[in-house]
């Protein structure tokens, strides 16, 4: 006799808590070839105001722990993906098909360790001391952004939204994902590593749903301080670039590969003067 | 004496305040740019020959030098009756009576610069007995030092009696207490040396002895105006400002001025509240009067070196 | 009256060529205006009308941006080294030139000639030495990054620092690579007129440089262009949130420098002096006509009364007047325009109930004009403390703790300066941290540097001017 395996019920990522979409709505997520996989959350207006809310207050103290220490939790993410490594890889096989799904898993939480020993280099990097003409010490640090929110590609499906991630929480933002709309299940498995991993519960707040929905009021929200744009279809960038507009967001795409530009992007710089004396 | 509940140490941590030099230096830079011109050129250049005290303090004064200098004191320039005289002669000690005797019968006083100029390490008692001896021989007015090393020492109270010993010994004569800004080397100190000096009972207090560099500054200035403004705020007494060393030019003077005008206002616009201590400054105030009226420069040997 | 008034010290114009009328400066010649239009120049102290100037119309524009981008090819194949050459010499006439700029600047903006004298030429001529630096470095600028220039940037700065802004604008764009079509303010295009004439001085290649006058509507249809590749708009956060909806999908690279409504905080333990005269400098410095200006003062409790009636009388020493003169301290307000709105709000901050003071000067007769003007007992909600007045107008405020200070000092949409006057230093740093702002300056105010980045967080815009940080916004940059 063979067992019917317990299915998982796929639930959005918010506030460090795993609840269901507010309305109560969920949508069909098929394998690659077309047949149904998963149900999964389609979230609502008010998750993404409640997700927004929940960065908010995790974000100034994200951003106030010491570089190192959001360095550590970053790696630490990369050693909860690594030990859940199976579940990650048939997440993503089950969502994208087998072909490429290890190298996919192998970059995700490769991204993640870069990002790790990033946090700390930052400031140097970004940051520095400026020789005014006078008596005045003038020094240049990046700060994050705030609250950030991201649209991440549609594929790869995990990858691609660690590449937006891993970034944004580097500098100290905290972030509001809508995942992957046709993938979204390895975003919720990737949450479960996150839950695992040290990160302070609404520094990463994930939510699955219809893009053409969630979009405008993600990139209209006026608590909102940055909008990765990464995963807007290109007929969709005009309308979030004008929603953006609304309080002055930053908007931001992806360049590539890992590197500190990435990371820079989701960040302000401040300078601060004081005069020099006896 | 009446006074003893007014002189406290406490005066000065009630007014207390620090200054961030940066920003006293621009604010004293900028004031230096402003443009005098004209008709108020002309009126600044006469308020500073007033409030000139006319100064020798060398070690090679003699009576003759002094009478001279009394002589300029009183016609700055024999040719020309509309130059006022200047404040005071300000000499040493052992030359009072001399000049005494030389500004008999003009406005010009007399000052003499007591205990232990320049340097102010002199024994209490032979302070006192400094002012008293100058006092008897005439001096109006005592510009009197402070004993800075006391202050670097962080004796404040000792600075604090020293003056209000020298007050007393004072009574009605008017007492400059020189504070050394130069040797103070902080502007913190400055304004606190300022506010003990003027807590203590001086009637003027005065940036340098001229001996030391640097002597007078600008910012130096305006830091013991602004020290001057706080403390008529708090206790409603004016007290007198001088600025001594190093100041030659016109140009100069206009800008103590201006900081004095701009920080005090008219009250201090006058020679009572306001002195100059300077020697060569008097002849360049004349050169540029002379300028200034007949759009004509100046030939400087037309004009007394003495 | 006082004892000692100072005499009338003003600089002379003798130094200034204005023309009865000017062209748009487009690919290195004078063009009349295919549109026609013209529009008058004025000096806002006298009200006296000073030149015509063009106002590009829809064709004008495109005639700007095809010389750009013609000239664009040419200038980014031109070596690092004999770019950064092209604009040295910018530099250098800038500084040869420069009492004649800056009594034209005070002659059309109305700003204090000391100022200008003092602040914005020699920053002006600063700014392009420093960028000048960059144009052969720049890859030491961004380690491990290929750099490339973005093409034709289209340039729209405001009307209170006429010459430094277009430095501001210019100087790196040059650097990078970029060309430019630069549109001064409607109120102010004099000096930037003169700067073109500099480009012909200094022989720089044609088209690299355009500048176009006109009003917003110039300034729209310029960032518009669909062959624009960059948009630097320095202004209102209104217009520069028109800017970002109007050019949303086009992949236009945009930097902003808005608005703002900084708060300056001063602690009772700061250097009572040094910060009343950072206060003055933060809100009178320019008649208030600036993004950063310091309109929101705080004050510890404490201290609060003292500090108040220090900073009173210290405005009664304020000298107001001709921005000839080498004594003024306020100039006249920019435009009759900005006047009203000063008007409108300081009456608005009357009605909400805020107690005013206002120093006592004589007014002109001629002109625009507005005392430095205090409010006291203004709460947090009145639009006095929230709206950007962008004049000579300051809003006082309470607090009681350096969180509260913190509070309130971030509680506004902008987020681009802030100051703070303590004498300890581990509380400086603490608040420097707190505060949301692009630049905090502690212990000063309104300091500015070619080497030192400068822009805002939030509603003030991004993207950063001047020092490394200032290429970012110019360049494209891939692994």
């Amino acid at each position: 006799m063979s067992r019917v395996e317990v299915r998982k019920t796929y639930k959005l990522y918010l506030g460090g808590d795993f609840p269901r979409s507010e309305s109560g709505r969920s949508y069909e997520v098929l394998k690659p070839q077309g047949t149904f996989l998963a149900n999964a959350v389609r979230a609502s207006r008010k998750d993404v105001r409640d997700a927004v809310v929940a960065a908010r207050k995790a974000q100034p103290n994200w951003a106030s722990a010491t570089a190192y220490n959001r360095g550590q939790v970053l790696y630490r993410i990369a050693e909860m993906m690594e030990t859940r490594r199976p579940e990650l890889a048939s997440e993503v096989a089950a969502a994208e098909g087998k072909r490429g799904s290890d190298k996919q898993i192998d970059t995700a939480i490769d991204t993640f360790v870069w990002y790790a020993g990033l946090a700390d280099k930052l400031s140097q990097i970004a940051g520095g001391l400026n020789p005014v003409a006078g008596p005045y010490f003038n020094l240049t640090v990046p700060e994050p952004t705030g609250v950030v929110g991201i649209v991440a590609p549609e594929s790869p499906s995990l990858a691609g939204v660690v590449a937006r991630i891993a970034p944004a929480l580097c500098g100290g933002n905290a972030t509001v994902v809508l995942a992957s709309e046709a993938h979204p299940l390895p975003s919720i498995a990737l949450a479960e590593c996150l839950a695992t991993a040290d990160v302070p519960g609404g520094v990463v707040n994930i939510l699955t749903g219809h893009k053409d929905e969630l979009v405008p009021i993600l990139a209209s929200h006026g608590d909102v301080d940055a909008i990765d744009i990464t995963g807007v279809e290109d007929s969709a960038i005009a309308d979030t670039e004008i929603a953006a507009a609304g309080n002055i967001k930053r908007v931001i795409r992806a360049e590539g590969s890992p590197s500190p530009t990435e990371a820079i992007a989701f960040m302000e710089f401040k300078t601060v003067w004081h005069p020099k004396g006896t | 004496m009446a006074m003893t509940e007014a002189l406290s140490m406490e005066l000065v941590e009630r007014i207390g305040g620090s200054v961030d030099k940066v920003g006293a230096e621009e604010r004293a830079a900028a004031l230096s740019k402003r443009s005098i011109k004209k008709d108020s050129k002309l009126w600044a250049l006469d308020l500073a020959v007033r409030c000139i005290d006319l100064t020798t303090l060398e070690g090679q004064d003699t009576p003759g030098k002094v009478r001279q200098m009394a002589s300029k004191a009183i016609r700055p320039d024999p040719g020309d009756p509309t130059i006022p005289s200047v404040a005071a002669v300000c000499v040493y000690p052992r030359l009072v009576s001399v000049a005494k005797e030389a500004v008999k019968g003009s406005s010009v006083k007399v000052a003499s610069v007591a205990t232990g100029f320049p340097s102010g390490q002199m024994a209490a008692d032979l302070r006192v007995e400094e002012i008293r001896r100058a006092i008897a021989d005439g001096a109006d007015e005592i510009d009197n030092v402070i004993s800075r090393g006391a202050l670097l020492a962080g004796d404040e109270q000792a600075i604090f009696d020293e003056v209000v010993v020298a007050k007393e010994a004072c009574g009605d004569v008017h007492l400059k207490v020189i504070i050394e800004a130069g040797e103070l080397a902080t502007y913190d100190r400055v304004r606190r040396a300022s506010l003990i000096a003027m807590a203590a009972g001086a009637d003027v207090i005065k940036t340098s002895t001229g001996k030391i560099s640097p002597a007078s500054t600008l910012p130096f200035c305006l830091v013991m105006a602004e020290a001057i403004r706080d403390f008529q705020h708090e206790t409603g007494r004016k007290v007198g400002l001088k600025v001594a060393g190093g100041i030659r030019s016109s140009k100069d003077a206009i800008r103590y001025l201006v900081i004095v005008n701009e920080t005090l206002g008219d009250d201090w616009l006058d020679p009572d509240m306001f002195r100059i201590g300077a020697s060569s400054l008097l002849n360049d105030l004349l050169m540029q009067i002379h300028k200034q009226r007949t759009g004509i420069y100046a030939d400087p040997d037309r004009y007394t070196q003495d | 009256m006082a004892k000692w008034e100072y005499s009338p010290a003003p600089e002379s114009t003798d130094v200034v060529d204005v023309k009865s009328s000017y062209d748009l400066f487009i690919g290195g010649t004078w063009v009349a205006p295919v549109s026609g239009q013209y529009m008058k120049t004025i000096n806002p102290a006298t009200e006296e009308v000073l030149s015509d100037i063009p106002v590009a119309g829809e064709q004008d524009v495109d005639e700007a941006v095809k010389a750009a981008r013609a000239a664009s090819k040419p200038w980014q194949r031109l070596d690092g080294s004999e770019r950064a050459k092209y604009i040295f010499r910018i530099a250098r006439v800038i500084q040869e030139r420069a009492r004649e700029i800056a009594v034209l600047e005070s002659m059309n903006g109305g700003k204090p000639i000391k100022e200008s004298r003092d602040i914005d030429v020699p920053l002006s001529a600063a700014h392009f030495f420093y960028y000048a630096g960059w144009a052969d470095k720049l890859q030491y600028a961004f380690p491990g990054m290929k750099v490339k220039p973005l093409g034709v940037a289209a340039q729209v700065i405001p009307w209170n620092f006429p010459l430094l802004m277009l430095a501001w604008k210019i100087a790196p764009a040059l650097a990078t690579g970029n060309t430019v079509i630069l549109k001064p303010a409607e109120t102010t295009p004099l000096t930037a007129l003169l700067f073109a004439e500099i480009c012909q001085q200094i022989d720089l290649p044609p088209g690299v440089v355009n500048i176009i006058t006109g009003a917003g509507e110039t300034g729209a249809a310029l960032v518009a262009h669909p062959d624009v590749n960059k948009v630097a708009f320095t202004g209102s956060t209104e217009v520069g949130r028109a800017i970002q909806k109007s050019i949303a999908g086009s992949g236009k690279r945009l930097s902003l420098e808005l608005g703002g409504k900084a708060a300056n905080i001063v602690f009772e333990d700061a250097a009572m002096d040094q910060a009343i005269e950072g206060v003055v400098n933060g809100i009178f410095f320019n008649q208030g006509h600036v993004c950063c200006a310091g309109s929101r003062l705080l004050i510890q409790e404490s201290i609060a009364e003292a500090f108040v009636e220090k900073l009173k009388r210290r405005l009664g020493t304020l000298r107001l007047g001709d921005p000839l003169d080498k004594n003024t301290d306020i100039g006249a307000i920019n435009s009759r325009e900005q006047l009203d709105k000063i008007r409108r709000l300081v009456g608005i901050g009357e009605q909400e109930g805020a107690e005013m003071y206002q120093a006592p000067c004589d007014i002109p007769e001629r002109g625009y004009w507005f005392p430095p003007t205090i409010f006291t007992g203004v709460s947090q909600s009145h639009r006095i403390a929230q709206e950007e007045i962008f004049g000579p107008v300051l809003s006082i405020m309470t607090f009681r703790t350096p969180e509260e200070a913190v509070e309130k000092a971030n509680n506004t949409p902008y987020g681009l300066s802030a100051g703070v006057w303590t004498e300890k230093g581990s509380r400086i740093l603490w608040m420097a941290d707190h505060l949301k702002a692009g630049v905090v300056w502690a212990n000063t105010f309104n300091r500015f540097d070619p080497s030192s980045p400068f822009g805002g967080f939030k509603e003030s815009g991004f993207g950063r001017e001047g020092g490394l940080h200032g290429l970012e916004p110019y360049v494209a940059l891939t692994p």
